[in-house]
């Protein structure tokens, strides 16, 4: 894949994710759109990957923030915390 | 092994929401508000899909009895993994009555069409907190069940080894296949469904049967007086200094003398 279409790529990406983020999907996506909008003229192909890099990692955190948040909302309900 | 394994997966009202009773105190609001595959039976999906990447398994099949909009759980489930789904159908209207029992039949009746080895379900659906399709299901098919699983691993010839979790430690048991399995908490961590998988999904094969043609019978068993909401904290009070507080302590009777 080219770099401008692993960038359009990743904003897809993002957004989709964004649509169940806690403080809302519109808080996210604006959010989302400003970074790019921030980056929008970087065009060394070095700062590019290593703005993509940046995304990527940004994609483990928010899945990692989804599936902790969701465990630890079924062991407050459904488990007796442990001494 | 290669086994063959059913999904139990149920659309349920989204963790994060917070829950409103309907004015008629009915049940809850489900309108316009925003449903998610119940997260046991994800943690259910994750480990046959799991099952399957270790070749343990070689079909994974998710199975949901539902309305039309259960479609939309299944599709999820096949981007999480699942291979195929079959979709129960029943109308809208008749959601809110369908009950472990009914499911439980569902299933029954799509495993005697197919072959399958093994039913997965969630230990319980966060909606009504049943915890009874699966041991329902094992009762009628007469099979072995394993429930609240927090490990399952292969048990050679023709067996899974299963550690459970129960109240105050792990019980580790050794099921014959055909079984009926219920997910735990602990057990896993699904995965997230990535939009590619989303997109992928799409060209899977659902099979959608309608309840009816199966012969369900969607008659309640039990009876809905009245569906009310928790009731809510008081607030508490301050008090100025240690005398005060000891004197309200002992109003309430905690403190004696």
């Amino acid at each position: 894949m080219d770099l401008r279409c692993r960038v359009l790529h990743l904003y897809k990406t993002l957004y989709y994710m964004g649509k169940e983020y806690p403080k809302g999907a519109q808080f996210f996506h604006e959010r989302l759109k400003n970074a790019f909008k921030r980056n929008a003229n970087v065009t060394e192909p070095k700062d590019v990957e290593n703005l993509l890099e940046r995304g990527e990692f940004v994609i483990k955190e928010i899945e990692a923030l989804y599936k902790l948040r969701k465990y630890r909302a079924m062991k407050q309900r459904y488990y007796e915390e442990n001494k | 092994m290669s086994l063959r394994i059913l999904v139990g997966v149920k659309r349920v009202v989204d963790f994060a929401v917070k829950v409103r009773v309907k004015p008629d105190k009915t049940g809850v609001v489900t309108d316009g508000v925003q449903h998610s595959m119940n997260p046991f039976d994800e943690i259910a999906l994750e480990e046959a899909v799991k099952m399957k990447e270790k070749k343990l398994a070689s079909e994974v099949v998710a199975f949901t009895l539902g309305g039309p909009k259960s479609q939309e759980t299944l599709r999820n489930a096949m981007a999480k993994g699942a291979d195929k789904a079959i979709h129960v159908e029943i109308p809208e209207g008749d959601v809110a009555k369908v009950e472990p029992l009914h499911v439980a039949q569902a299933i029954q009746k799509v495993v005697e069409k197919e072959k399958f080895d093994v039913v997965f379900v969630g230990k319980q659906a966060i909606d009504d907190d049943a915890s009874q399709t699966g041991p329902l299901l094992a009762g009628l098919l007469d099979w072995p069940q394993a429930l609240y699983a927090s490990k399952v691993e292969d048990g050679g010839s023709g067996t899974l080894k299963v550690t459970r979790e129960i109240d105050g430690g792990l019980d580790t048991i050794k099921v014959k296949l055909p079984a009926v399995l219920s997910a735990d908490l602990r057990l896993n961590e699904p995965r997230y469904a990535t939009l590619p998988n989303i997109m992928k999904a799409k060209k899977k094969p659902l099979d959608k049967i309608a309840a009816k043609d199966l012969g369900i019978d969607l008659t309640p068993q039990t009876k809905i007086l009245e569906v009310a909401e928790p009731p809510v904290r008081k607030a508490g009070g301050f008090v100025a200094d240690v005398p005060e507080l000891v004197q309200k302590l002992k109003e309430k009777g905690f403190v004696k003398g």
